[in-house]
């Protein structure tokens, strides 16, 4: 039969495909890369022929898995975008949020969703993420040469399982479809499979009804595509059919598991902020220093030097919110000023400690490795820890009603205070860090201060307990007690120094 | 495929070097007139042929082959102007 003006194409190349492959390397730019008998191809097929019937090429993204699928981009003729590992639906994610119109499809095999991604997978999906997932379940590693995947079925005989795979060993095959359907959030799961022309027409079906779901913002859709991979499989393509009919089927029964669309509204999050200024505003939002003047300068030659404070004590002493309470009184007084806590296993139970630099230039790094000018000690354990990292004449201030008096070399400058039990006489063991701010408060002023900057120091403090302690107003004026507290102690030990000095 | 005002004719035409031998349209084909021929194409695969009458447009062999364009189906009418509407009909 000769072709004529009326012959017309009823089913032909989609519009969805770009009409030859220019970005596929080689000769052939006009097939795909797939085997002969792939699933692969059957299922692009089916995608790009709903994504030019629903009219969505301009606003369609396809996440490109790591797989055999994963040149799937040089063939749509839409955006696509290559994810890592398993990654697609948390790049998916992205792609929605950031722009609610966006179709983002998500096509992952077994190895891509059901291994590596799987977290990322179902997280996603317990979202409720507005994206389609095609699921290519072919129950082996395809691209890497016929290892065994977690859907491989029972007594499948694979790469990596040569004597077939063993549920006592390796576990029963995953089954996808029905751990996302006892979900919440998703709308739409259905498993089917490309055994037959039937299976095939349902496939079609199901994969348009996850892009109407998209379309309309329902929520997250999933079709599961039991696939063949005749070549790794060693089979032809009836016995490929045969194989998924007779025994993929069996252990992975086809159906819709879940379709509650109607039921769902669609979805409204957030929209997105592209706005620079906004961005920055968010980040980065401006806290006005309270009480001191923008134009306060230190005029002490000695701050032009970084100053490190290490603090350490056990966890739930204070001592992340002392470090604070330093770093804020540094930023009232216009430091730069950094403040890091470790956290850790430490924190409960060991050993926690921070870092503090104030300094009148920028701060390059936060980090205090060793050598700190000024360390505070609040537990025995750190003491014994963080003393040999104390510097060349640094300053050691601890907690003298817990900590046995250190031996150390003479350059060091101690002070001690009974802070667990001045707090104690107080009213709270809470407020210990307060007390210790208050004997900090002296051995400041005599090591980093000179001249004019002595006066008004005690203010600083004050402030800064204020401000750290905004939410919780009324511990702030037992703090203030704890602080004068302190303060008047080590002033005593001045004049009467600690035996261990 | 039911007629309107005559039995529509179809006709399919397979790319010899499109097709990569999978001979998943021949097992498809519910009226048995693809066949696999002996020839290779030039990725050196054999390739399926049309044998020339009998194609009633089910689109089997179309949605079976993985291969965007290997398959294309056309609707043969005899008058002029027979223009029947693209529609998304299920098919059997």
């Amino acid at each position: 039969m000769t072709e004529n003006t009326n012959m017309k194409v009823k089913y032909g190349r989609s519009k969805g495909f770009f009409e030859t492959f220019e970005r596929r390397p080689g000769a052939i730019k006009k097939n795909m890369h797939y085997c002969p008998g792939c699933g692969h191809g059957i299922v692009h097929k089916l995608i790009a022929e709903s994504i030019a019937d629903f009219d969505i090429k301009d606003r369609t993204i396809m996440i490109a898995p790591v797989g055999c699928s994963v040149f799937s981009y040089y063939y749509y003729d839409y955006f696509g975008i290559s994810a890592p590992h398993g990654r697609a639906p948390a790049v998916a994610t992205g792609l929605v949020r950031a722009n609610p119109d966006n179709i983002v499809v998500s096509y992952q095999g077994d190895g891509d969703l059901g291994a590596i991604g799987f977290n990322n997978f179902i997280q996603a999906a317990n979202r409720g993420e507005n994206i389609a997932v095609f699921f290519v379940n072919n129950g082996i590693y395809g691209m890497t040469g016929g290892q065994m995947a977690p859907t491989t079925l029972p007594g499948q005989k694979t790469a990596t399982s040569p004597t077939g795979r063993s549920v006592t060993n390796e576990g029963y095959p995953l089954k996808v479809s029905e751990m996302v359907a006892a979900l919440d959030a998703p709308i739409y799961v259905e498993r089917v499979s490309l055994s037959s022309t039937k299976n095939i027409a349902r496939t079609r079906k199901a994969i348009r009804k996850a892009f109407q779901n998209t379309i309309d913002k329902k929520g997250f859709s999933m079709v599961e595509i039991l696939a063949g991979c005749p070549v790794n499989m060693k089979f032809n393509s009836r016995e490929m059919n045969e194989f998924i009919e007779n025994q993929m089927q069996h252990y992975f029964p086809l159906g819709c598991f879940k379709d509650i669309a109607d039921t769902r509204d669609p979805i409204k999050r957030p929209e997105g902020i592209f706005d620079k200024q906004k961005v920055k505003d968010i980040l980065y939002p401006i806290k006005v220093a309270k009480g001191v003047s923008a134009d306060f300068k230190n005029e002490s030659k000695i701050f032009q030097k970084e100053r490190k404070i290490k603090i350490a004590g056990f966890g739930g002493q204070g001592v992340l919110s002392l470090g604070m309470m330093i770093a804020t009184m540094g930023k009232l007084r216009n430091f730069n000023v950094t403040w890091l806590p470790s956290y850790g296993p430490e924190m409960r139970g060991g050993t926690a400690n921070c870092t503090i630099i104030t300094s009148r230039q920028k701060v390059c790094s936060p980090i205090v490795d060793k050598l700190c000018n000024l360390l505070i000690v609040l537990n025995q354990p750190s003491m014994e820890m963080f003393l040999p990292e104390l510097k060349q004449n640094g300053v050691l201030l601890y907690d003298s009603s817990t900590i046995a008096p250190p031996k150390c070399s003479e350059d060091k400058i101690i002070y001690a205070v009974k802070a667990s039990d001045i707090a104690k006489k107080i009213g709270s063991l809470k407020c210990a860090n307060s007390v210790i701010l208050g004997a900090l408060s002296v051995v400041m002023k005599d090591y980093f201060l000179e001249g004019k900057d002595k006066k008004d120091f005690d203010r600083a403090f004050e402030e800064a307990i204020m401000d750290c302690f905004a939410d919780k107003q009324n511990v702030i004026q037992m703090n203030i007690e704890a602080f004068y507290a302190g303060k008047e102690a080590v002033e005593a030990t001045l004049t009467n120094p600690h035996p261990g000095v | 495929m039911t007629d309107k005002k005559k039995v529509k004719k179809y006709f399919v035409k397979i790319e010899p070097d499109e097709c990569k031998g999978c001979e998943r349209c021949v097992n498809a084909c519910p009226k048995a007139v693809l066949k696999m021929g002996t020839e290779l194409n030039f990725m050196g695969f054999p390739f399926a042929y049309y044998v020339g009458a009998g194609c009633v447009g089910c689109s089997a062999c179309f949605y079976n082959c993985p291969e965007p364009g290997a398959v294309t189906i056309f609707e043969v009418s005899d008058d002029a102007d027979g223009d029947s509407e693209k529609e998304e009909d299920e098919e059997d």
